[in-house]
């Protein structure tokens, strides 16, 4: 087994909502709440859910982007919140991250160069000065651009090629833990699988881990080695690809799985759709015990009383863990 | 609102729809909806783009027809050009012709077109918070929908907006008809505006991208709403989409659109199981599936062309994997029967 890089434990955030004249905090947000999980190295985790179920803000609390309200991120042994200065800028050379939108990620007066090289401005014992051309020349020929288009500007670029340059710029320290938020999400199907692929081999070159975080479950799926489900803060089931997928058994996870439309009329013809109602509670004011238990068709009343916690089921195989007091039954 | 009363004017909806389809049949009018060779072409500083290059389709009561493209293809363009409400200039219908029951939209006046929309065909988008006005209750605006076009007070008008909030199962429609676009969830605002393009009982509905902002929980909620709809009503539906697993859930037949033109049209079953032309392969090879976990992935390479500077020959022949000299030169391959029923527009369509 490989080795633990990433460890995150118990990681709360909760955004204070304000209103009135003197802006007194009259609530809270609880975007994250209670999330642990371990990342090995070398490996892509999959976090899904839908929208406003927190996985974006976990991603930004693992690159300390945001202070957690609680909760720790422990990187290779060292605890991450409580480094400063020029510790934690060490660190940051090894957590990286690539967002979504590639329109808005890249600085529009910059060229690809410079963007690119940026990091090597914070971090420049990575590549002295002298080297820095040659680097990104490497970099843009790893992500598949050509190395002479290294003065242009990100707009002469179309969307596909704008996460690659995103993605060039994640991996340009050399990073060990690579965040992608939504990386594939506003890209076209024909280019989608382009960037995918690309991801693909360079974790096999590089020896990367991922965080991939994306709504898209079967994008995760062909991607991730173990996947994480959400829902409104929490993670409600963990496990490898094979057992989220094949073997769910938070009925959460069921219903998510059973709305996506599978490319095949012949499959989805005969097929049994759990179709859920309504809408995700709002995270100001979440439901009393399980999250899910306002949409949940087994609810009982102890899940409206009782917090399920994230734990091993008999049937549910080493690793798989999942939050829901009848998750042994459910199979 | 009682059944009964919803009953009744699912009736004489019914009543009026079937002397209208009499007229259809004894003008001798095959399709409900039939677009001819439809051009339309975006005028803009930097050139002409020519969004559209002859598009034809049909569509029948009861049928629901797929336009699947990715961005840039037209798919929308269709749309708007069917719907008349492309943004002109710079936008232009240059040829063609788009017949409902066998009238001629595109000949017809401003204000008799203005008449089509809401009762012949409407139309929903992809995203419902801006298509809603912030400023107004949703209530007051579906019903504008009758004031306008039935001329019915306001109090009849809202009584009938209770009635299609309540047919499009939003929760105690009664209390939230004066509610605000902001104030709904954006499942909830997809509603409103099927609500909406459903108030005068269309013939056709085109859903532009219906469920692409929301989650898939959401969108299984949706699609089976319109499905639903549909079963009741009988009308025509035109979905338009870039998602290959909602069209195989709901389509009857499939129209694949590539920079402009169809490439290939078909029933829904035979294209998954055996694409004609190599985009579509192309296309269904690229997607990742839930139920399996593939190897690598086929992606296309390359990019959809730029509309202002469309390649020689076969719009696709750049990012293909079987073109040869023939597709790189002259006219692009016109769309042709491959196998009964099924056209696409490749010389090499069937044997990839």
């Amino acid at each position: 087994m490989a080795e633990v890089i990433l460890k995150a434990e118990g990681l709360v955030k909760h955004y204070p909502i304000k209103s009135g004249v003197i802006q007194r905090t009259t609530g809270h947000v609880r975007a994250v709440e209670g999330v642990s999980f371990e990342l090995y190295e070398g490996e892509t985790l999959g976090v899904v859910g839908e929208s406003g179920c927190g996985k974006s803000t976990l991603g930004r609390l693992l690159m300390r982007l945001e202070e957690p309200t609680a909760g720790k991120v422990t990187f290779n042994g060292v605890d991450m919140y409580s480094q400063t200065g020029h510790d934690m800028r060490r660190l940051r050379r090894d957590i990286q991250i690539v967002f979504q939108d590639p329109y808005t990620s890249l600085n529009p007066r910059k060229t690809v160069g410079d963007i690119i090289g940026e990091p090597f401005d914070i971090h420049p014992e990575v590549c002295p000065k002298s080297e820095r051309n040659k680097r990104v020349r490497e970099l843009l020929d790893l992500v598949g651009l050509s190395p002479e288009h290294i003065n242009r500007y990100p707009h002469q670029f179309s969307g596909g090629q704008r996460q690659r340059i995103g993605v060039a710029r994640g991996i340009a320290l050399n990073p060990k833990v690579l965040i992608c938020d939504e990386p594939v999400s506003a890209l076209d199907v024909s280019v989608q699988a382009q960037v995918v692929n690309l991801l693909e081999r360079l974790q096999r070159e590089l020896g990367l881990a991922y965080i991939f975080i994306a709504h898209d479950l079967s994008v995760v799926r062909h991607i991730s080695d173990r996947i994480a489900v959400m829902y409104l803060g929490h993670i409600v089931e963990i496990g490898d690809d094979e057992q989220i997928y094949e073997r769910a058994t938070h009925p959460y996870t069921q219903a998510l799985l059973s709305a996506v439309p599978v490319p095949d009329p012949q499959v989805e013809a005969t097929r049994e759709q759990i179709v859920l109602t309504g809408d995700v509670p709002s995270p100001a004011n979440p439901p009393s015990g399980c999250p899910f238990h306002t949409r949940c068709w087994k609810a009982t009343e102890k899940c409206s009383a009782e917090v399920p916690q994230l734990v091993a089921h008999p049937d549910g195989g080493a690793g798989h863990l999942s939050a829901c007091h009848y998750a042994a039954t459910l199979g | 609102m009682t059944q009964d009363v919803a009953a009744k004017h699912q009736a004489g909806v019914a009543a009026r729809k079937a002397e209208m389809r009499a007229a259809q049949l004894a003008a001798g009018v095959e399709h409900l909806l039939e677009v001819k060779d439809l051009h339309v072409e975006f005028r803009m500083q930097d050139g002409v783009a020519k969004a559209i290059n002859g598009v034809s389709f049909h569509l029948d009561e009861r049928e629901t027809l797929a336009i699947l493209g990715e961005s840039g293809s037209g798919k929308s363009v269709t749309a708007q050009a069917i719907m008349g409400i492309l943004d002109t200039p710079p936008g232009y219908v240059t040829g063609g012709e788009v017949l409902f029951q066998g009238t001629d939209m595109l000949k017809m006046t401003y204000r008799e077109r203005a008449k089509y929309r809401g009762p012949k065909i409407s139309m929903i988008f992809q995203d419902a918070l801006s298509s809603l006005n912030p400023v107004f209750p949703v209530g007051w605006q579906i019903a504008e929908m009758f004031r306008k076009h039935r001329g019915m007070n306001r109090s009849d008008a809202y009584a009938e907006a209770v009635r299609l909030m309540e047919r499009v199962k939003i929760p105690a429609a009664k209390e939230r008809v004066k509610a605000f676009p902001h104030q709904f969830s954006g499942g909830m605002r997809q509603r409103i505006m099927i609500a909406m393009a459903i108030s005068l009982d269309p013939w056709v509905l085109i859903a532009d991208e219906p469920t692409t902002a929301l989650d898939v929980t959401v969108q299984a909620q949706i699609m089976d709403l319109l499905k639903e709809l549909q079963e009741e009503s009988g009308m025509g539906l035109i979905l338009i989409t870039h998602d290959l697993g909602v069209v195989a859930s709901v389509a009857d037949r499939i129209a694949v659109m590539y920079a402009g033109r169809l490439v290939e049209t078909s029933a829904i079953g035979p294209l998954y199981a055996h694409p004609l032309h190599p985009y579509t392969k192309g296309l269904l090879e690229s997607v990742p599936r839930l139920d399996q976990k593939g190897q690598e992935l086929l992606a296309i390479g390359g990019l959809p062309p730029n509309l202002l500077r469309m390649p020689e020959g076969c719009p696709f022949n750049p990012r293909c994997r079987y073109a040869f000299d023939e597709c790189r030169t002259g006219a692009p391959p016109p769309l042709r029967e491959v196998e009964p029923g099924r056209f696409a527009a490749c010389y090499v369509a069937g044997e990839v």
